[in-house]
């Protein structure tokens, strides 16, 4: 994600010929909306009155709102970056984000991942600045919104850490710029919830039920998780929408009307099949043959007159570009390519048919029905609510299988293979999610651990699971040692099972010894 | 009325499945159909233990003792082309379930329907056979008498067996299973491995399943999947201990 401070200062200060060193503050409606990095030494902010501005800062330079200047000078800096690593996404115009793994391998050489996403980051900056001439920070992150936090504040997130990394953050981040989202953040600063963290704990019933699917959303995105799970599936039919324009579109305002009808046609597509999209691809081809694509990327899904004003403003920036950059005739055919779809409120099945299952189940009635009942889900819980056991090679109870989204490619291979030490059946019904600790001690009431030559080191003779009280243990069999992972210095020492039966109407259990020094044994399995 | 519509459409949909026809039972495929074309079948082992013998479409059942037998009640009618998504039960042993004959394949997991359980539930009694409530869910959530009440009624007007792991208010159905002893241990400690359990189902309900039934079975059997018991139990369980 690469984030350029202010942009809307900076545009419209180039485009008025203001020198960056001046302050200056974009107006709209007589108040602030965003003001220059000189102009907040000053005392500017955001909101406030004009006269009040000025009144501080004397000499801030008064400029007008526009977003289509903005867009239209953004596209250079857009152009630096894609020069550098290919499929970029405008989220808005200030704000670009880039696919990272790929590009910081590529950039990075043979460093280290960290090292790599640094280098990469440095490089992308460096390539703007000299390019585009506009400075830039740079931040990487898992997701969209996290991205765009860790930009603002140059941080690059290690993989997987988004939701750490937003935990401190104010709530206030919430409030993106226009999302109309102040107030729910007033509500939740009364109420004492100050960081993204400590709305991420709450559980998402208490969230729901207080704040309706405003606090919802706000709650995915302050865990790191996507505000709206994607499309599991691509569409079956082409949505995509496209015209031939004769004459050719030469300016914008034609170009903008085009535009208009062409994004209605979009939108109209969509909804029929009730879908949304939250990224939009532009592409043109002009009379002497040239092409020009641009992907815009939103955070929530876009309507007919998003998707038309970023055609509006992709145009300004194409048809009125420097004599280099400027396409040599006009657009001749445009086309407009939903490249990322999101549910709407219900689904057609239809576009579903044949879901993910084997083949041999795709014409049975049945399957369709359930099909239908499982996208139904996972509208409403995202695509991971429904997943279907799959089983895979392995030899613990929660390594042999694998729960894959409903609708994912399945992979099958790792079952045929041979799994030497694989307990033989029946297996355990129950396999807990988390490590479930346990302490199992012999009649002196002495931890039972395991011997260098991987013996018990006394008889078990009772189990207290979890802290609970220690249930007599009637039947035992192992330890079969797991000679697994040996590479793998963090997993030390060695490992072994046993199968307990427990007194009364205990369950029967399979035990995981974890540790030596003290040990320490999980249930990873309850017969029951 | 419709109710009669609806049954034919369901055996006519029953028998368009693959597997139903091509199997070598047809003549009790053919019987079920003429008899109890709203029946879900189960193990053979298992459907004394039933009263109509299988799982009535509409009915919902409460399952309480043994995650092993809900899984088991599941086996046959996934195998026999049946859709089947268990809900709210994250610590599902999948490779026992498949152990126990259920084709994971028609299985769908939940793990976590969080607030939205009940619209989740009906979606699924919308388009599947079964739907398994996981065990603690209806405390968990506080289900409302009214609440269990619409899900009741959404599994009976849409054909499907509502199963929950749990005592659930209304049940047409509830087993219960009396866990037993376990094989295959060494009582000196140490050798052989859990093999099989025996255990006895318990039925009992409320209308036409309101007489009690009772059976002993395996559960899991060698294999781990149902058994019969062995015919003179405490013999073979005595010449176990021996060996």
């Amino acid at each position: 994600m690469l984030w350029c401070p202010d942009w809307p200062v900076t545009a419209a200060a180039a485009a008025a010929g203001v020198s960056p060193h001046v302050p200056a503050a974009v107006f709209a409606g007589n108040r602030v909306v965003i003001c220059s990095a000189v102009a907040r030494r000053y005392g500017v902010r955001k909101g406030m009155l004009r006269r009040e501005a000025q009144s501080r800062c004397p000499d801030v330079a008064v400029l007008a709102s526009d977003p289509a200047r903005d867009a239209r000078l953004f596209e250079p800096v857009v152009a630096a970056v894609e020069d550098l690593v290919p499929g970029v996404d405008v989220v808005r115009p200030g704000v670009v984000a880039v696919p990272v793994r790929g590009a910081a391998a590529y950039f990075g050489g043979r460093n280290s991942p960290d090292a790599a996403e640094h280098a990469f980051s440095e490089r992308l900056a460096e390539q703007v600045s000299a390019t585009a001439g506009v400075e830039c920070q740079v931040g990487i992150a898992d997701g969209l919104f996290a991205a765009l936090l860790a930009a603002r504040r140059g941080v690059l997130v290690p993989e997987g850490r988004d939701a750490e990394f937003l935990a401190p953050l104010p709530v206030a981040e919430l409030d993106q710029q226009g999302e109309g989202t102040a107030e729910f953040v007033d509500l939740l600063r009364r109420l004492g919830l100050r960081t993204l963290g400590q709305l991420a704990e709450l559980t998402e019933r208490t969230v729901a039920t207080r704040f309706g699917q405003e606090g919802v959303l706000a709650r995915r995105l302050a865990r790191g998780a996507a505000e709206r799970p994607l499309s599991p599936r691509r569409p079956a039919r082409d949505l995509a929408v496209e015209q031939h324009c004769d004459p050719p579109l030469e300016r914008v305002h034609t170009a903008a009307f085009v535009a208009r009808t062409l994004a209605d046609r979009l939108h109209a597509g969509l909804t029929a099949q009730d879908l949304a999209c939250t990224r939009v691809g532009i592409y043109a081809r002009t009379e002497g043959g040239e092409e020009r694509h641009r992907v815009w990327r939103s955070a929530r899904p876009v309507t007919a007159h998003d998707v038309a004003d970023r055609v509006r403003w992709q145009f300004e920036s194409w048809l009125q570009a420097g004599s280099g950059a400027r396409p040599t005739g006009g657009v001749v055919h445009l086309r407009l390519v939903p490249e990322e779809l999101v549910h709407g409120a219900a689904l057609q099945l239809h576009l579903w048919h044949g879901a993910g299952a084997a083949g041999e189940m795709e014409d049975d009635p049945g399957t369709e029905r359930a099909t239908r009942a499982f996208t139904r889900v996972q509208a409403l819980l995202g695509p991971e609510g429904v997943c279907t056991p799959v089983l895979t090679g392995g030899r613990g109870p929660a390594e042999r299988v694998e729960f894959v989204s409903w609708g994912s490619p399945l992979d099958r291979a790792g079952e045929q293979a041979p799994w030497p030490g694989r307990l033989p059946a029946p297996s355990s019904t129950a396999v807990p999610a988390r490590p479930v600790p346990a302490a199992v001690s012999d009649k002196e009431r002495r931890a039972v651990s395991l011997t260098a030559r991987g013996a018990l080191t006394s008889r078990p003779h009772s189990v207290a699971v979890e802290g609970g009280a220690a249930r007599n243990i009637t039947g035992w069999a192992g330890p079969w040692p797991v000679d697994e992972r040996w590479w793998d210095s963090a997993a030390e020492g060695q490992r072994a099972r046993i199968q307990v039966v427990t007194a009364g109407d205990g369950p029967a259990m399979l035990l995981l010894l974890r540790e030596h020094g003290k040990p320490q044994w999980i249930v990873e399995g309850v017969y029951d | 009325m419709s109710g009669s519509v609806r049954s034919t459409g369901a055996v006519a949909r029953l028998s368009s499945l693959p597997g139903v026809s091509t199997a070598s039972d047809m003549a009790a495929a053919a019987e079920r159909d003429s008899v109890t074309g709203r029946l879900l079948p189960v193990r053979s082992e298992l459907s004394a233990a039933l009263p109509l013998g299988g799982l009535r479409r509409g009915s919902t059942v409460s399952v309480r003792g043994s995650r092993a037998l809900l899984f088991a009640l599941l086996a046959e009618a996934t195998t026999r082309g049946s859709w089947a998504a268990i809900v709210g039960m994250p610590d599902i042993g999948a490779v026992a379930a498949a152990e126990l004959g259920v084709d994971v394949r028609r299985l769908a997991v939940v793990p976590a329907p969080g607030t939205e359980l009940l619209p989740v539930t009906a979606a699924l009694l919308d388009g599947l056979d079964l739907v398994v409530l996981g065990d603690g869910l209806l405390a968990r959530h506080a289900l409302s008498r009214q609440q269990t009440e619409k899900l009741t009624a959404r599994a009976r007007h849409r054909g499907a067996v509502l199963l929950a792991a749990d005592a659930f208010p209304g049940a047409e159905l509830e087993l219960h299973c009396t866990p037993g002893r376990w094989y295959g241990l060494d009582e000196s400690g140490g050798y052989g491995y859990l093999r099989e359990r025996a255990v006895t189902v318990h039925g009992s309900g409320r209308g036409a399943a309101a007489k009690p039934a009772r059976v002993s079975v395996l559960l899991p059997g060698p294999s781990g999947g149902v058994a019969a018991p062995h015919s003179s139990g405490t013999e073979t369980s005595r010449a176990r201990e021996a060996g």
